[in-house]
């Protein structure tokens, strides 16, 4: 196997596999907390030298957690809640859920009372983001978390420990920044779910590793010249473009990925973390520096333009909005988005998508006549 | 004689002039917001700002059977069917202005998330849309008993924004002399609703609930007017009235004493209040109108985002179940009867757990069913028929379960 080929196994064994690398956590005796959607500080997690493991639900059936959800909960924390409930996650020491929406509200509650054996850490990030006092205020939300997880792991987390992991951070931002804008030149080698794996696995793995083996993959990949692509190119928008299946229905109808702006994904890493002395004040000022993004506070919805940009820069021939089912989050920001890529004659495809019960029959004819249409264009 | 006029005919008039006022406004050229519901009116009731509340609105479309057009209006501009009907008939109306009742359009708008966020995303749509300022108040979620310290000063903070951005909208300065004495009619206000709600403590209760429901709109759109007060003396004395005859709102009396949960389904409100007094059931109290009731010492900021963080959708599992015990104690509940309302997670995703926690807490008996509080799509008038019976019955079963053991408990062997 060629080195390209082997980190780009690697990386889609953790991506698929997470359970195994968590198993090897465990032999290390290393803790790890879980960090649910959209944003937790997982830097602080790994200042206290804990691995924090992305909680993005899975494909799974729902049997327990509709004691706790009625049907039309997001399937995000659906089976997010379910895996929690059979057991899945109880090895991490901790679990932080944000409540950036109404259903991470009541998750967080639930979770309390339908997964007591892993430890419930709230967090409530300020929407009036671009205040002074809100970033006063998520210091204080930081550095509660920060004091649990110095009690969970028995010792203090000093400021250099956090002033290296934002470091940590900040490489691993620039370097899955580099592999994006890398991809959009090898589509053939980096399929749309290769190119997701590639970042996913970044959630299950210490920040540091995962930036050499992405580092590794770039170096592979520019030693060769840039692919020529015959297919149509596509930007993703949404909160996750999973289940996974529909990866690979892109790949069968010749689209590959521009550029994304999925929560799961680029917006986890467009923005660093500022420069400043403070480092839990750093990264509270983090999330107020973030832009794009449905679950920023965004009254202008200059996401819009954004969104625009990015199709244009990218060179995308049209735009796939990946609506989770029941996130309302995405589902109002659409019709706005909507009007301005039709002004700017951008093709999008609203793509309704469930992790619990995929109908996945309809998104494959609704992404085969998208491919069509657009390999149509002029 | 002129008749004499009671608390039902007032309200009617002071609804019907909030509407028509609002447009007066609209027309002399005068700036109109729009609010959340629960938005601390206090401020643009002090800069003397009319205020129309698209919440309040949308429930009068729905219950006037209006909402069906403006929802599929919506949905055919992307709005997705599985949205909050409040904001896709608001956000449809936004662009028809096809309603029975008219509403103008703002010229500002003003939004607290204390209910849920789905109301800053409805509302960022309106200011994005019309291209007009958005003032936000943003209290964070509690899933601690209490805000944090650090909570109260950020949202403190926040009323300082509103402040300074209100003074630039009209151009006009803040009052503090008359934010004074705006909080401090808004609690005399809110105390007297709580009486009124509270005087259907009462056995048999005075009151029909679904009543409490319309009375409330008063609370939503003025609460911190002269009027509303006015109002509720009427009420009260009403309500003092019939208690002391000792009457019940039902003919034939209460046989069973009901909380419900949840909002109205106002599309069905006609049919849920037959089908109700049909089984003798009546909603004596409910969690929503309870919401208005926000009491604080005027001036204090402190307490002012305190009880404006503190609504009960922004509450952790135990504040909200410890709310329902106390209902359940101090009405004297039979039972709860849960609206589980497709449109508004943030009450949605805890119910279960909270009919859990109250029964066991109380014995009370436990009923849901499945509706929505302006989407008459999603409402099964012979599920909701069903579930009453079945509510009834085992209501019956518990109370003589209830007599027997009190029996056996005073059985002197
Ligand atoms: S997918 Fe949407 S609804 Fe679900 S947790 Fe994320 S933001 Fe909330
Ligand atoms: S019904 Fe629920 S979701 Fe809709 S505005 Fe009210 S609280 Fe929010």
């Amino acid at each position: 196997m060629t080195q390209l080929k082997e980190l780009l196994s690697t990386l889609e064994h953790v991506a698929k596999h997470p359970a195994q690398v968590i198993n090897k956590c465990l032999e290390d005796k290393r803790l790890m907390i879980g960090c649910t959607p959209e944003y937790c500080p997982e830097e602080i997690v790994y200042a206290a030298g804990m691995l924090p493991v992305g909680l993005w639900g899975g494909a799974t059936s729902i049997r327990n957690a509709n004691q706790y959800f009625p049907a039309f909960a997001c399937s995000l924390v659906q089976t997010t809640l379910e895996l929690g409930m059979r057991g899945v996650y109880d090895q991490l020491a901790g679990v932080i859920i944000p409540a950036h929406c109404d259903h991470l509200k009541c998750f967080g509650q639930d979770w309390k009372v339908a997964v007591p054996q892993v430890r419930f850490i709230p967090l409530a990030h300020p929407i009036n983001r671009k205040l002074e006092a809100a970033v006063e205020y998520l210091k204080s939300e930081y550095s509660r978390i920060k004091s649990v997880l110095e009690e969970i792991g028995g010792k203090p987390i000093s400021h250099q420990d956090l002033s290296e992991a934002i470091e940590v951070y900040n490489l691993h931002r620039k370097t899955l920044r580099e592999f994006t804008l890398i991809a959009r030149d090898y589509c053939t080698t980096i399929t749309p779910s290769v190119r997701h794996n590639v970042i996913k696995s970044g959630y299950f793995m210490d920040k540091l590793e995962h930036t050499q083996l992405v580092n590794s993959l770039i170096g592979e990949l520019k030693k060769a010249p840039p692919e020529e692509w015959k297919g149509q190119k596509v930007v993703l928008t949404g909160i996750m473009a999973e289940p996974k299946e529909i990866l690979d229905m892109f790949e069968e109808y010749g689209l590959a990925v521009a550029a994304d702006d999925l929560a799961q994904e680029s917006r986890q890493f467009r923005t660093d973390v500022p420069e400043g002395k403070d480092p839990l004040e750093r990264l509270a000022r983090h999330w107020s520096c973030m832009e794009g993004c449905s679950l920023l506070y965004d009254p202008q919805k200059n996401r819009r333009f954004m969104l625009k940009t990015m199709a244009e820069e990218s060179r995308a021939d049209g735009v796939v909005a990946c609506i989770m089912k029941f996130c309302e989050m995405e589902e109002f920001d659409y019709p706005i988005y909507k009007k301005t890529l039709e002004e700017a004659e951008i093709p999008l495809l609203y793509l309704e998508l469930d992790l619990a019960t995929p109908s996945l029959e309809q998104v494959r004819t609704r992404i085969q006549s998208f491919a069509e249409m657009i390999s149509l264009k002029p | 004689m002129p008749e004499k006029l009671t608390s039902r005919n007032l309200l009617n008039q002071l609804q019907t002039r909030h509407y028509t006022n609002a447009y007066t406004a609209k027309m002399k050229g005068q700036l109109v917001g729009w609010a959340t519901s629960i938005f601390p009116q206090e401020f643009c009731e002090t800069m003397d700002l009319t205020v129309v509340y698209p919440e309040n609105h949308a429930a009068a479309v729905a219950a006037k059977r209006g909402a069906l057009p403006l929802l599929e209006q919506a949905e055919s501009e992307g709005y997705s069917v599985d949205l909050c009907s409040y904001a896709r008939i608001n956000l449809a109306y936004m662009k028809s202005q096809a309603a029975e009742v008219p509403i103008p359009l703002p010229d500002f708008i003003l939004c607290c998330n204390n209910i849920c966020n789905t109301l800053i995303k409805w509302y960022e749509n309106i200011a994005t849309e019309l291209n007009i300022p958005m003032i936000l108040i943003d209290v964070p979620f509690n899933h601690g008993y209490e805000p944090t310290p650090a909570a109260i000063d950020y949202i403190k903070s926040e009323f300082e924004e509103c402040i300074r951005q209100l003074e630039t909208i009209t151009g006009r300065q803040f009052n503090f002399e008359r934010f004074q004495e705006v909080m401090k009619l808004s609690n005399e206000n809110s105390r007297a609703w709580k009486r009124a709600l509270d005087l259907n403590q009462a056995v048999p209760a005075p009151l029909n609930g679904f009543e409490l429901f319309n009375y409330m709109s008063q609370m939503v759109c003025a609460r911190g007017r002269k009027e509303t007060g006015e109002l509720f003396k009427l009420l009260i004395e009403e309500l003092e009235e019939k208690i002391s005859l000792g009457k019940s709102c039902y003919e034939d009396g209460e046989k069973c004493r009901v909380m419900w949960d949840g909002i109205a389904c106002w599309p069905h409100i006609k049919h849920n209040y037959k089908a109700l007094a049909k089984s003798g059931i009546n909603i004596v109290c409910s969690s929503y109108p309870e919401a208005w009731v926000l009491l604080y010492e005027p001036g204090n900021m402190d307490e002012l985002a305190r009880v404006y963080s503190m609504i009960g959708n922004n509450t952790c599992m135990e504040y909200q179940a410890d709310r329902r015990e106390g209902e359940v104690r101090n009405f004297k509940l039979d039972g709860i009867l849960f609206h589980v309302n497709r449109s508004c997670k943030v009450m949605a995703f805890m119910q279960y757990e909270q009919q859990r926690l109250v029964a066991a807490r109380t014995g009370v008996s436990i009923m849901n069913f499945d509706g929505d509080q302006a989407d008459p799509r999603n409402f099964a008038a012979a599920q909701f028929e069903t579930r009453l019976e079945a509510l009834m019955e085992i209501v019956s079963q518990n109370k003589s379960a209830k007599k027997s053991k009190e029996v056996m408990n005073n059985d002197p062997a």
